[in-house]
């Protein structure tokens, strides 16, 4: 491989670490400088201001607002999220255990929708124009648009209530295999398949359509190669690329309709635990939270540039041309 | 060519009035944006008569009929404290109906503006606002608001300007797109030949000549608007209890579903898929009808 890659991928490391770095702040600025005053925020308009200027003292909170961050920065570096008011204990146990059950639920949500919306948006490709091309863009459309608290209702609805076939809880009982958990979340998952389902097969469509009618699939037509390796050598390489990033891009997203769907199903994840801490106001978690998720986004970001410049033979030789 | 021409107003007035003229009519012919249109206009009725109308008042509690199932009284049934479904649903247009474009508003003023203001400068200015933008964009736009609304306390004119302000880098970023394909062109260099000031020509030139992917920008960003509200709402963060709205309700009973009282979610379920699907029909057709 060329030069040009590591200089490249540097660069982008640089500007990840640069986004990490803003997201701290702002989410800093939303926690601490936001309220203003963040025991006042905790105890409420009525309570006694010694017990508010107190609690501020044992929050921190009374010092600069640059000495907080700083101190703060320096917690998160060796390890140390700092102290949850709600829970009075410290935070980075419940946010690696709540991340590992999100994970569980992303993977399912992942495992379902990546090959259905591929799977969807070559058919719909290979068929452009037809019925079947258009019945999967509408569904696409109509799914994409769908809140998940309304989607989980109606399959609430129908799969634990009228039918009984999955449980309704996504708390799986302790000890349980992997088989039950999955079973427990198959319908979690299906919520947020149903909001990503139409952007994957969207981008797969658009990178197919393009592919298809490039020179290259030409050439490879006319050079007598099968059909079958005409698809998977030259136009499923070419199509899929956008549709990993969308996928990364779509990663982020999905963390962020685990708040609604994790806090519906009770599962205790990452978006809950970011709802709980914003209902109780305890600062220190929902930091940490709302850190963890911004982070997870970033690395998946890079990640997916990453790949895509791997599997890209014009952006790997780019300085070279 | 540009030298010759530094004193005439660029505006092809009658030229985009035809045009104007053009979309509609092939709007209307459009079964997607007919049925889209349909839906919405029907809530925003909802919206501004349901009070006046339904035949309950949407707030009266009825503790001797609670979770009563639909009949010829309560044609959607009764909720835990027996309120009458069908009232509140109807009025529950109201409040989603009220913030989510107010909120757009937010949104699409506040993202022109920034994606004027980067798209013309270009440079430093650019640079740092658009990194940003993107941090804005790294987190999920749920928990941004949550972020904000925990900090501030979720009221009405709260939730419109934190929702307006995270739709904002969104319309930023495709106002500043279309900012770049125009400032190259001979009308804007014109204009400052002529020493118009930076604010004039942004405002007066630019701006007119991308409005399409502006009120396309805005359609689509009311179909998010609704969503981001609702769920904001079903998670105790939009409208607060006892207002009629779609999300609370949905939060506050679909704890009894699995009792067999789905009376008390089917209806608000159906009433907020109906209206997100008829404005993003009404918004897919408009993005097509101009885009052609």
């Amino acid at each position: 491989m060329s030069g040009a890659l590591g200089p490249f991928l540097l660069k982008r490391l640089a500007l990840s670490l640069l986004t990490l770095w803003l997201l701290s702040v702002v989410v800093f600025f939303g926690c601490q400088v936001l309220p203003g005053d963040p025991a006042r925020a905790i105890l409420g308009p009525l309570a006694d201001p010694r017990a508010v200027a107190a609690l501020n003292e044992k929050l921190g909170s009374d010092r600069p607002p640059v000495e907080i961050y700083l101190s703060w920065m320096g917690g998160l570096i060796t390890g140390d999220m700092g102290q949850s008011y709600a829970y009075r204990s410290p935070v980075a146990p419940f946010i690696g255990s709540a991340l590992v059950n999100s994970l569980k639920l992303a993977a399912t949500v992942f495992a379902i929708v990546v090959p259905l919306g591929i799977g969807a948006g070559v058919l719909a490709a290979l068929r452009a124009g037809r019925p079947i091309d258009r019945l999967i863009s509408v569904a696409g459309l109509s799914l994409t648009v769908i809140p998940e608290f309304v989607s989980s209702i109606a399959l609430i609805l129908v799969f634990a209530v009228l039918l009984r076939w999955l449980p309704l809880s996504a708390t799986w009982p302790a000890g349980s295999g992997p088989l039950v958990q999955l079973q427990h979340l198959i319908l979690p998952a299906l919520p947020l398949v149903i909001v990503l389902f139409g952007y994957i097969a969207r981008m797969t469509r658009a990178g197919m359509v393009e592919a298809l009618s490039a020179d290259y699939t030409r050439t490879a037509i006319l050079k007598g190669l099968p059909w079958r390796t005409v698809l998977s050598r030259h136009v499923l390489r070419n199509a899929l690329l956008p549709t990993i990033t969308v996928i990364a891009a779509q990663m982020g997203y999905a963390l962020g309709g685990l708040v609604v769907v994790e806090s519906l199903f009770r599962y205790q994840g990452i978006g809950s635990l970011v709802l709980g801490a914003a209902r109780a106001k305890d600062f220190a978690m929902l930091q940490a939270g709302i850190l963890t998720v911004g982070a997870f986004f970033v690395v998946t970001t890079l990640l997916a540039d990453i790949v895509t410049t791997l599997l890209d033979p014009r952006l790997r030789t780019g300085g070279r041309r | 060519m540009s030298e010759a021409l530094p004193l005439t107003e660029p505006a092809p007035s009658v030229a985009r009035e035809g045009r104007t003229r053009g979309v509609v009519g092939r709007l209307l012919r459009t079964p997607s944006f007919l049925i889209g249109i349909t839906i919405l206009l029907f809530w925003a009725v909802c919206a501004v008569f349901a009070p006046s109308f339904v035949p309950y008042d949407p707030y009266a509690d009825d503790l001797l009929n609670t979770l009563q199932p639909p009949s010829a009284e309560h044609w959607f049934g009764t909720d835990q404290i027996g309120r009458d479904v069908f009232s509140r649903v109807l009025v529950g247009a109201r409040a989603i109906l009220t913030i989510a474009p107010l909120a757009t508003l937010v949104g699409t003023v506040a993202g022109t503006a920034i994606g004027l203001i980067t798209g013309y400068f270009g440079g430093w200015v650019d640079a740092i606002v658009g990194r940003l933008l993107e941090v804005m964009l790294s987190l999920p736009l749920i928990i941004v608001a949550l972020l904000v609304l925990v900090a501030l306390g979720p009221s009405t004119p709260t939730v419109v300007v934190v929702v307006g302000l995270v739709f904002a880098p969104l319309v930023a970023r495709t106002v500043r797109a279309a900012v770049l394909t125009e400032r190259h062109l001979d009308y804007v260099a014109a204009a400052a030949v002529r020493g118009e000031s930076a604010p004039y020509i942004m405002s007066v030139e630019i701006l007119p000549n991308i409005m399409p992917p502006i009120i396309v920008e805005g359609t689509v960003r009311l179909g998010y608007a609704i969503f981001t509200i609702a769920s904001l709402s079903f998670l105790g963060f939009g409208v607060q209890p006892p207002t009629p709205d779609w999300g609370l309700a949905i939060a506050e009973n679909y704890g009894v579903l699995i009792g067999g009282f789905w009376w008390t979610v089917v209806f608000d379920t159906a009433a907020t898929a109906s209206l997100i699907v008829g404005v993003n029909l009404a918004a897919e057709s408009l993005q097509r009808a101009l885009a052609e």
